[in-house]
């Protein structure tokens, strides 16, 4: 449905014979390979600083209190959604922003705000500062899912028992064993990173912006046949994104055969320091960006009018709030019933998947990369395409189908947060509950799941945020008539009105909060008298 | 980059207008069937949803529509209108002929001209509507011009909007009255005025301004763009635009967004004079904390750009008699004067004082004029928009130009 009008053919326009013209506009857009560069460079930075500092955390962090307490500030990062954090941060380096008018007139002396381009830069460091905020704790949290099942401490203890610094120690024998696992992951990261809409709108460069904010403002274009076009940017952008996973893959390959002599040159500590402090340091800082980022919105939705450069709002009040709270009732309800059943019928399926493949010690499925396809596809590139499908067989655009298309999107971020867990579970504790006579179902209920009562309500909270944070699937399928917390909140972000937009961005990082406390404490509760269950989260 | 229009589209398309008028759709000039249709129907209504005060004032009308004529209307929240043609284009596309999603859209210029283009809309029907008269659209042409293209009656005119200047008198005292004072303004406050970006709407509409003034209104801006003459008639633009760049915001380098961006930015103290497309946006915004009470508003000397915004109802609507009722509803003197107060919404009416009734002009009787509000009289000076066709032109051309830095 995207490949034929990109070329040529869109039948509805009177255009039904096959050219490459929408081709030849596209080249000849002025700034197009600019956009191309950012989306792809910008995918592959992010994915790799923000790769950078989770690993150097994990090989710093010790299972000390400050480790833990810092981990423990990460995971509700992930709940924040994405154009929450854009905003907010956004707000927090600008010119006119947070930092400055603490440091003003003081410390810089300006009265005014500095006339300095910060924020919608042309290199797209502030998207990519953006992006890394928030995929290092999705990525920390994907590694803390897949890290027991290697025994790190058995294998750091070993590596320290030949004299190796601790940091080292996890640096050469633990994240060789990790990264295969957390490959897909990373892959995610970089897929949406070379094609993400709403945070490019807010943090990108824009003379020219990237890519898919290009495609995305061909598509709504008046000019109907911009539509030719922008179905040519869309496949572009796909390409993007393979080319940007390619690169990502032969730099694996690279690595590899590099770090080969140093993972055996048997140097034992050098850089040992610099892992233990850096790697603290730099998860720490994402932390404290991201929280001050949201402070900052929390300090505007009760802002009266707020002059640079007063270090706080001249009045405070209660209005913006006021203003947006009647209104959310149907918007929060359909977010919760989509949210949960999109995460309930994605939760039976994965587990009824993992839980087959483990009665018949079948492998990793094969078919896995299929699951993944809608994480790694741009969603500009295919949803259009999947509106007129939908049309075509009369489908008419209603709950059930927003919660089919959010599936696309929870059930991969469910496996990919579950199966590990699932997988690495002692095989002998339902082979005990077997012998002992009790059918499978009841191993199931009885040993299976509560086992994995931890990693599973993660998993669920995750799929919740994923579910919550969707706005274009939820638009289109919808046919907007399913109004979200997420798609309120993108329509009055295209007011301006920053007051009302971060009232809207805080009620949206409520709802994926709330699913993260649960997750936290449901297990503590259930628990509560058995330490050894509570699991490693 | 048109598609040709073969002679199969030709067919196709006359084979489709005669399809339309086989479905039961209710006929507007019986009026009171059209009311007994609408009873029990449910009205998706798709509008912008980025201004609060938009939303409440579309919130007030969905319960006066539930009470006295028994229609729901459901507001969809849209960020960019562009996104309610794509939807309509696609079930088109897909073959839905009567079950679209889509009842009233809030439209108008380009998008009303490429819908009606791709005969996507439903109509004749907004001069049948009985509020429709009192717009006296003998002595105000506008209500039935959308961007130079006549409207048919495929949509019903809803609210006047006109380019309108504010500044903030703590920062500068003496804002520019023209195109031409602008940029010497520019030049004694460098990096203090911006306008969005191409192709935002707002922006678009400040290169529409300046062409019209630099160009002293050349007749062709009225017709649809010759490319033969487009570079002779612009020239004095691009040259002005390229000695004013350097004193925007950001040297030009970047620019904001949207509209709403610039009053964003106006709010920081990075910018000290901005537009906005409607009149009472200042006053608006300093009722709600976003600009100090130092803000004033004015018009250029010469006058500014002019529009009257429109809602129209697709042709696939599955509720089309609740979608007329809401039209009409919307053109009653109680719905416009709602509309006019700077307490609801602020956005002035498109009805006729002469048109109006004793007891109706007295709804629409204001208090005092807020101080950062234009004042009534400023904004009888407007300029119509060009033809739709130079808008895209513009667009391109700058694009082409400043796209990339």
């Amino acid at each position: 449905m995207v490949l034929l009008p990109a070329f040529g053919y869109l039948p509805v326009l009177g255009a039904d014979t096959f050219h490459l013209e929408a081709w030849q506009d596209l080249w000849a857009h002025a700034g197009l390979h600019r956009s191309v560069l950012l989306s792809y460079f910008s995918g592959l930075i992010t994915a790799l600083v923000a790769l950078f500092i989770v690993v150097l955390f994990l090989a710093a962090s010790q299972g000390t209190w400050i480790d833990r307490a810092i981990r423990r500030m990460v995971s509700p990062l992930l709940a924040i959604p994405h154009a929450a954090v854009a905003f907010g941060l956004a707000f927090l380096i600008a010119p006119s922003g947070l930092l400055v008018r603490w440091a003003s007139p003081g410390l810089t002396g300006w009265e005014r705000p500095p006339d300095l381009l910060i924020v919608n830069d042309p290199f797209g460091l502030a998207l990519m500062a953006g992006l890394i905020l928030k995929e290092v704790p999705f990525l920390l949290l994907m590694s803390l899912a897949a890290l027991p099942q290697l025994r790190p401490e058995q294998r750091v203890t070993l590596a320290r028992s030949l004299g190796y610094a601790p940091g080292i120690a996890w640096l050469k024998c633990v994240f060789p064993a990790l990264y295969p696992l957390i490959r897909l992951p990373v892959y995610a990261v970089i897929a949406y990173a070379t094609s993400v809409v709403d945070m490019a709108l807010i943090l990108g460069p824009t003379l020219p912006p990237t890519l898919s904010v290009s495609v995305l403002t061909w598509f709504n274009d008046p000019d109907l046949s911009r539509r030719f076009m922008a179905s040519a940017g869309a496949v572009l952008q796909f390409g993007v994104t393979l080319a940007a996973l390619l690169t990502w893959w032969l730099g694996e390959q690279g690595i590899k055969r590099l770090c080969q002599r140093w993972l055996a040159n048997g140097s034992r500590a050098s850089g040992a320091t610099a892992i233990a402090f850096g790697g603290r340091a730099l998860l720490l800082a994402v932390t404290l960006l991201a929280i001050s980022a949201l402070a900052g919105l929390a300090l505007f939705s009760v802002a009266g009018f707020w002059r640079f450069p007063d270090a706080l709002p001249g009045t405070f009040t209660l209005d913006h709030w006021q203003r947006i709270l009647p209104g959310v009732a149907t918007p929060l309800i359909n977010t919760l019933s989509v949210g949960l059943a999109a995460t309930l019928i994605a939760a039976v399926l994965v587990v009824a998947t993992l839980e087959h493949a483990a009665r018949h010690h079948l492998p990793a499925l094969r078919a896995q990369w299929l699951l993944y396809l809608p994480l790694i596809v741009p969603q500009v590139a295919f949803l259009f395409g999947l509106v007129v499908a939908v049309e075509s067989i009369a489908i008419r655009p209603q709950h059930a189908l927003v919660v089919a298309v959010h599936l696309l999107f929870v059930v991969p971020y469910l496996y990919l947060s579950l199966s590990e867990s699932y997988r690495r579970l002692d095989p002998r504790w339902v082979q005990v509950a077997l012998s002992l006579g009790v059918p499978p179902w009841r191993a199931f209920w009885q040993v299976r799941l509560p086992l994995l009562l931890t990693p599973l309500l993660t998993a669920c909270a995750v799929s919740l945020a994923v579910s919550i944070g969707q706005y274009l699937p939820t638009l289109l399928l919808g046919g907007g008539r399913v109004p979200t917390i997420t798609t309120e909140a993108v329509a009055m972000a295209s007011g301006g009105n920053r007051r009302l937009v971060a009232v809207l961005a805080l009620l949206q990082a409520l709802l994926p909060f709330i699913g993260f406390s649960l997750a936290l404490m449901i297990p503590r509760l259930v628990w509560a008298k058995r330490r050894q269950m509570r699991g490693a989260a | 980059m048109k598609p040709r229009t073969t002679l199969t589209t030709a067919v196709a398309t006359a084979m489709l207008s005669l399809a339309l008028p086989a479905m039961a759709a209710p006929d507007p000039n019986d009026w009171d069937a059209v009311l007994q249709a609408a009873e029990g129907q449910t009205v998706y209504w798709n509008a912008w949803g980025g201004d609060s005060r938009t939303n409440r004032y579309i919130a007030w009308v969905s319960e006066q529509m539930q009470s006295t004529y028994g229609v729901d209307v459901e507001h969809v929240k849209l960020d960019d209108t562009g996104s309610a043609v794509a939807r309509v284009l696609g079930e088109k596309q897909a073959g839905n002929m009567d079950d679209g999603r889509i009842d009233l859209i809030w439209i108008n210029g380009e998008n009303f001209a490429a819908m009606r283009e791709q005969d996507l809309l439903f109509g004749p029907f907004a001069e049948s509507l009985p509020n429709f008269a009192l717009t006296h659209p003998d002595e105000n042409p506008e209500v039935v011009t959308d961007f130079t293209l006549p409207t048919e009656g495929y949509e019903s005119p809803w609210g006047k909007a006109q380019i309108t200047f504010y500044y903030d008198s703590a920062q500068t005292e003496t804002p520019p009255h023209s195109i031409a004072d602008l940029l010497e303004w520019a030049k004694d406050n460098p990096g203090q005025f911006s306008y969005p970006r191409i192709p935002d709407f707002t922006g678009s509409t400040f290169l529409k301004q300046a062409l019209i003034e630099l160009s002293n209104q050349d007749d062709a801006l009225y017709a649809p763009v010759v490319e033969a003459e487009f570079a002779e008639i612009t020239a004095p633009l691009w040259d002005y635009l390229d000695e004013l760049h350097p004193y925007l915001w950001r040297s030009g380098r970047s620019f904001p967004e949207s509209g709403p961006n610039l009053r964003a930015l106006m709010s920081d103290g990075e910018l000290s004079l901005a537009f906005s497309f409607y009149p009472t946006d200042a006053a608006v915004a300093v009722m709600e904390y976003e600009l100090p009470e130092s803000v004033r508003s004015y018009v250029l000397e010469g006058g500014t750009l002019g529009n009257v915004h429109f809602v129209a109802i697709p042709y696939n609507s599955p509720h089309k008699a609740g979608a007329m009722a809401l039209a009409n509803f919307l053109l009653s003197p109680e719905a416009q004067a709602q509309k006019q107060s700077l307490s609801m919404w602020g956005d002035r009416t498109v009805l006729a004082a002469s048109r109006l009734d004793e007891n109706d002009k007295a709804l629409f009787e204001q208090g005092e004029i807020h101080p950062s509000a234009l004042p009534a009289d400023a904004l009888s000076n407007t300029l119509a928009e060009p033809h739709p066709s130079w808008m895209t032109a513009l667009q391109d051309a700058w694009l082409k130009r400043y796209g990339v830095n």
